[in-house]
């Protein structure tokens, strides 16, 4: 009786320390959504506005401004190279798991030295390569770029799927006279549902809310979500409501796709490696 | 490769015309420039300094997630809105927002004790670069942990207690060295991303005031698209993928021995 007393009392102390902590981290969240809410006058007050009556003015201005056509190049660029590194990644990562190719391993390390090389260092010939192409400003330039960034997460990723469909399911669809369509068709697609899901999500976030190119590469007809943002640190003077709830827009599919798969997203960080 | 080949050159993008070989010319000029050793010198602080912190934040929250607490999911869920903001948004809410001296929150609830009417971004840029990247990488940190300490087997620890060890003690020789590879995972995966910040320098300080804030990222976006110099630039680029090659031999090798680890299960 007394046992479970004390741990009852240490179970309500550290859930206590923990809603605190967690709402120190979420808070910034909380008050752009709360800002998003506000009129521009309540937003920008001194002392910060606390208690007020929310409205979604600000969010229908965002909505009925310039803001639209960069949301949708956003998702034209992220859509697009995540469909891209699907296709593309699929069948490298079947070569490398199901069919070991020769030397599968350097392959793979040299793949994954591509994610890992900075993007400082290969802007400049991929500048210069889109500007001799006339892609400068161009969506295609990114949706590229986003492709080749995420390829060789997504074979890292699908290979490690596709290391856990056991070996005898192969086997036994040979045995049958299955042909290769069907093995992958019938047995790989089906069985990697979760890997393809884990893939999308990572590539989702990472060109979505991807910046230095987009910075570099683009300016108007082509420019993304994140250069909308860039906007409000210069020249536009006190436009905090308006700036959170562009906020809150240019996050939230990101948002809602990482907290909906919150287990693949584990995965995903990873490569792979941690479940 | 280019990258390379480029760095051989002098080359400037507004001078027709002026692309000629100049050998290690703008190497030797890295090495005497006061700009790139303070950008070296800003990218190894700032790094080492997010992902220390974050580890050890990511670490003590995972702890807490992981023991008997109320709401666990949700806590989770909300832990993670930090890591999953647009960079370039999170940045700019915690600027405008919050640290703002007049507007923002965070000065009005510090005045109380005498921090009222500071300029954060402009009076502590690096603090506030790393304050922010902290905000968003230790959940990162906390993710990865916490699956590590979710793979632990309870039953042992059970046993530790039974056998009279204390929690720290517990926690010392068995929880820790099971989760020892998921933090270095976490450190090393985490310093990969954080070498190259660029989103919250650009929109918090633009490498500012002078350069206190610039990293090598920042400074190669300068030179490049400010000046020009594609030859400088791209030795820059160098220097960059030196040091991210360093840390990322020791991130493929964790990485490999974690999948060593499954493989042998």
């Amino acid at each position: 009786m007394t046992t479970s007393m004390v741990g009852m009392r240490s179970k309500i102390l550290w859930s206590v320390v923990g809603w605190l902590v967690v709402f120190v981290f979420f808070f910034p969240v909380l008050w752009m959504w709360l800002e998003g809410l506000k009129t521009e006058p309540q937003a920008a007050s001194s002392p910060p506005t606390i208690l007020f009556v929310p409205t979604l003015s600000e969010f229908q201005e965002v909505l009925s401004g310039d803001f639209p056509p960069f949301f949708i190049n956003s998702a034209i660029a992220s859509i697009a190279s995540t469909l891209l590194v699907l296709v593309f990644g699929l069948p490298a990562a079947y070569a490398l798991a199901i069919r070991p190719v020769k030397k599968s391993r350097d392959v793979l390390f040299f793949f994954i030295s591509t994610r890992f090389l900075p993007f400082a260092a290969s802007l400049v010939p991929l500048y210069l390569l889109a500007r001799d192409l006339q892609l400068l400003d161009n969506i295609l330039a990114l949706i590229l770029i986003y492709t080749t960034i995420n390829l060789p997460l997504g074979v890292w990723l699908l290979r490690s799927f596709l290391l856990e469909i056991p070996p005898d399911l192969f086997e036994a669809a040979r045995v049958d006279g299955a042909g290769f369509r069907h093995e992958i068709l019938r047995i790989v697609v089906p069985l990697i549902t979760p890997g393809l899901a884990a893939t999308s999500l990572i590539c989702l976030i990472f060109s979505w809310n991807e910046f230095f190119y987009a910075v570099n590469l683009t300016s108007s007809v082509a420019a993304t979500a994140p250069l909308f943002l860039v906007s409000f640190i210069s020249g536009r003077g006190l436009f905090y409501a308006k700036l959170a709830a562009a906020a809150t827009l240019a996050s939230l599919p990101v948002l809602l796709a990482g907290w909906i798969a919150q287990k693949q997203l584990i995965r995903g960080l990873t490569m792979g490696a941690v479940k | 490769m280019l990258t390379i080949y480029y760095s051989f050159f002098n080359w400037n993008l507004l001078k027709p015309g002026s692309f000629h070989f100049s050998g290690l010319d703008n190497y030797s000029a890295l090495l005497t420039n006061e700009s790139i050793r303070t950008a070296v010198l800003n990218t190894v602080v700032l790094t080492v300094a997010v992902i220390a912190l974050s580890v050890v934040l990511g670490l003590a929250i995972a702890s807490l997630l992981n023991s008997e607490v109320f709401g666990k999911g949700f806590m989770r869920t909300l832990m993670i809105a930090p890591f999953l903001i647009m960079p370039t948004a999170g940045a700019l809410i915690w600027k405008d927002t919050l640290l703002n001296p007049i507007f923002g929150l965070l000065p009005y609830l510090l005045t109380p004790f005498g921090l009222g009417r500071v300029d954060w971004v402009n009076q502590y840029p690096m603090v506030t670069v790393v304050v922010v990247e902290v905000w968003r990488w230790t959940p990162f940190m906390m993710l990865i942990i916490l699956a590590g300490l979710q793979s632990q087997n309870p039953e042992i620890l059970e046993a530790a207690r039974v056998d009279g060890a204390s929690a720290l003690q517990a926690f010392r020789r068995i929880t820790l060295p099971l989760v020892r590879p998921f933090i270095e995972l976490g450190a090393l995966l985490g310093s990969l991303f954080v070498v190259q910040t660029f989103d919250s320098i650009y929109m918090l300080t633009f490498g500012g005031p002078g350069e206190d804030t610039t990293n090598l990222p920042f400074l190669l976006y300068i030179v490049a698209f400010q000046g020009f110099s594609i030859g400088q630039a791209s030795a820059i680029g160098v220097v960059a993928v030196i040091i991210t090659i360093i840390v990322a031999t020791l991130a493929l090798r964790t990485l490999f021995s974690i999948f060593q680890v499954e493989a042998r299960r």
